[in-house]
C-alpha cells in the first residue's frame, strides 16, 4: 500500500509517459554513444562551471577543464565587474593562456591581465589582445581580430553556465525552464561557506546521475550508518518519495523529512547527539525567511530536501535545514568521470553552528563514498554484456527521465527536442 | 597547543589538531581502530567544555590555543564514524574510492 499518493495514472512513470518496460544500459557502455553524447549534449547544452562567489573581485578567475567537450575554459570578472568566459588558448601558437604548474589542472586566482607563459602575448580581462612581443617582426596582424575566443556565459541565481555552441539554440532561461527558474530567489548568494570534494569514478557519467536520482537505495545501501533500532525500521517501511516532477529536460525528486531532533537518541549516533548534525543538515536552522515557490513545490510536510537534476550534468539540492549541495558529473571518458560535491552553509557565527557544519559535510563523504563505490561495481558487471534488460521500480522514475532524454537528444542532432 | 584547562587532551592534539580535512582523513585512515578509540573515549566527554571554552571568544578571531582546540573537535567527529559505524577506519565496501577536500570553510 502507497504510503503517498500516486498520480492518477496509478504511477509515477505512467505520469510523465514513460515507458514501463525494463531498460537497457547499453546507453553507459559504449565509446561510440559516449561521442555521440559529447556532440549532441555537452556541445549544445549550458553547463554549469562555478558560481559567481568565486569571483569575487575585478579580476578574478578560475579555469575550468572541461574534457568532455575537449576544452578548457577561463572564466573571469572584468573590470567593468561582468562575468566573461574564454577558450583558454593563447592566439599565437596555440599555448594554454592560464594554467600553475601543471597545465591539466584547474586554476583560480587574481589579476590585471592574462600573459601567455610562452611568448608574452598579452590579453585583457575582456579577452582582447592588448600586447604582442617584438609586433614589428609580425605581417600585418590585427590585433582587434586576435582576442581570447569568447565562450557563450550566462549567469542565473549567481550560477554560471557556459555553452560551447557557435550559437546557442536557447537562452539560458528558456533552456532552464519554469520548475528551475522558479527557485530563483532561493538565498544561494548566503550560503557562502563551502566545503567542496572531487574524485574520479570508474563509471559512467550517467550511473552516479541515477543513484542520486532515486532513494530506494538508500535504507539498504546505507544501513550501517545508522544504529540498528533505525536502520531496521528503515529497512522494513522502505522507500517512497512524496513527489516527482519533470520539466522539458530538467526533472526533480523530493523527499519527506525526519524530525531527528524529536526522535529517541538511541536511535541516533552519539556524534549527531553531540554535534546536532548529521545526513540532513544542522538541526538548528538558519533564518532564511520566506522561501521562493519553487521550493518544495510539491508541497511535502514534513519536507526533507529536494533534489533538482539539470540536464545534462549539474544537481542542486535544498534541504528543508536549509543548507545545499551541488553535484557535477563530468565525463572524461565512457567509463569515467570526475564527481564533484559542493556542500553550501551560511556562515556560522558560533562554534556550535560551525560543529553541526562539519558533521554534515563529513556525513555527506561518508555516504558519497559508499555510493561512488557501488557505481564501479556496476559498470564493471554492466560492460560484461550478458545482461541486456533491466526492470526499474516507480521510484526509479527518474533514472528513465534521465536516459530517455539523454536518447532524445543523441537521436535528434539538428534541434532542441520538444 | 591547547589551552591549560584542556591538559587532559594535549596528549592526543600534536596527531589530531590538524586543520585540514585532507590531513585529518589521511591520519584516520593510517590510525589502528585502537588508537582512535582511545582518542575517541578522551575527547567526547570533553566536546561539551570545550565548545563552551571556544565560544567565549569571537568566532572569527579565536586565539591559536582555542583553534588548536577546534580542529580536536574537527578530529573528533572525523574518527566518529570508524569508532560508532564502521569499526574499522575505511567505509566499507569502498574499495580505492577517495573523495578528496579541495576547499574548506575557515576556521
Amino acid at each position: 500500500m502507497a504510503r503517498y499518493p500516486k498520480p492518477p495514472e496509478g504511477s509515477w512513470t505512467e505520469h510523465f509517459g514513460l515507458d514501463t518496460a525494463p531498460v537497457s544500459y547499453a546507453d553507459s557502455v559504449s565509446p561510440e554513444y559516449y561521442e555521440r553524447e559529447r556532440q549532441a549534449i555537452f556541445r549544445r547544452a549550458w553547463l554549469n562551471v562555478g558560481r559567481v562567489e568565486q569571483l569575487p573581485r575585478k579580476g578574478s578567475y578560475f579555469t575550468k577543464e572541461l574534457a568532455v567537450v575537449n576544452t578548457s575554459v577561463v572564466v573571469v570578472r572584468g573590470m567593468d565587474g561582468e562575468i566573461r568566459a574564454f577558450h583558454n588558448v593563447c592566439r599565437h601558437r596555440g599555448n594554454k593562456l592560464v594554467w600553475n604548474e601543471a597545465p591539466e589542472e584547474e586554476t583560480q586566482g587574481f589579476c590585471r591581465q592574462f600573459t601567455c607563459k610562452y611568448h608574452a602575448w598579452r590579453y585583457g580581462l575582456d579577452g582582447s589582445l592588448t600586447f604582442i612581443q617584438q609586433e614589428g617582426e609580425f605581417f600585418d596582424v590585427d590585433k582587434d581580430q586576435f582576442g581570447l575566443v569568447a565562450v557563450h556565459c550566462e549567469i542565473w541565481a549567481g550560477f554560471i553556465f557556459v555553452n560551447v555552441a557557435r550559437e546557442p539554440e536557447q537562452s539560458l532561461r528558456d533552456f532552464l525552464g519554469p520548475m528551475i527558474t522558479a527557485l530563483e530567489c532561493y538565498p544561494f548568494d548566503q550560503m557562502t561557506s563551502r566545503f567542496g570534494y572531487r574524485t574520479e569514478v570508474k563509471a559512467n557519467w550517467k550511473l552516479f546521475m541515477d543513484a542520486f536520482a532515486e532513494f530506494y537505495h538508500a535504507p539498504v545501501l546505507h544501513s550501517k550508518q545508522s544504529p540498528d533500532k533505525y536502520s531496521a525500521a528503515a529497512r522494513e517501511a522502505g522507500y517512497e518519495a512524496p513527489h516527482y516532477q519533470v520539466d522539458g529536460p530538467h526533472r526533480l525528486v523530493s523527499t519527506s523529512g525526519v524530525r531527528f531532533w524529536e526522535m529517541d537518541p538511541s536511535s541516533l549516533k552519539p556524534m549527531e547527539n553531540l554535534t546536532r548534525g548529521g545526513l540532513f543538515g544542522p538541526w538548528d536552522k538558519p533564518d532564511l525567511g520566506e522561501l521562493p515557490a519553487g521550493v518544495n513545490p510539491g508541497k511535502c510536510n514534513p519536507w526533507g530536501l529536494d533534489s533538482f537534476q539539470l540536464f545534462p550534468n549539474f544537481v542542486i539540492l535544498i534541504w528543508g535545514q536549509g543548507w545545499y549541495l551541488t553535484y557535477h558529473y563530468w565525463p572524461t571518458s565512457y567509463n569515467t568521470h570526475i564527481f564533484e560535491g559542493n556542500v553550501y552553509f551560511t556562515p556560522a557565527t558560533n562554534v556550535r553552528e560551525r560543529i553541526a557544519q562539519e558533521m554534515s559535510a563529513v556525513t555527506f563523504k561518508e555516504f558519497a563514498l559508499q555510493d561512488a563505490n557501488t557505481l564501479e561495481a556496476t559498470q564493471l558487471m554492466l560492460e560484461s554484456g550478458y545482461v541486456e534488460r533491466f526492470p526499474l521500480n516507480d521510484q526509479e522514475v527518474l533514472l528513465r527521465h534521465l536516459h530517455k532524454v539523454v536518447a532524445d537528444w543523441v537521436n535528434e542532432p539538428a534541434g532542441v527536442p520538444a | 597547543m591547547l589551552p591549560e584547562e584542556f591538559a587532559d587532551l594535549e596528549p592526543f592534539a600534536g596527531k589530531w589538531s590538524l586543520a585540514t580535512e585532507r590531513e585529518r582523513y589521511s591520519t584516520r585512515m593510517a590510525t589502528p581502530i585502537q588508537e582512535m578509540r582511545a582518542f575517541y573515549d578522551a575527547v567526547t566527554p570533553r566536546a561539551e567544555a570545550a565548545m563552551a571554552y571556544i565560544e567565549r571568544f569571537p568566532f572569527d578571531e579565536l586565539p591559536e590555543d582555542a583553534l588548536h582546540l577546534l580542529h580536536l573537535l574537527y578530529s573528533m567527529i572525523e574518527v566518529s564514524f570508524p569508532i560508532e559505524v564502521w569499526h574499522q577506519p575505511r567505509v566499507p565496501d569502498s574499495g580505492a574510492t577517495s573523495f578528496d577536500s579541495f576547499t574548506e570553510p575557515r576556521p
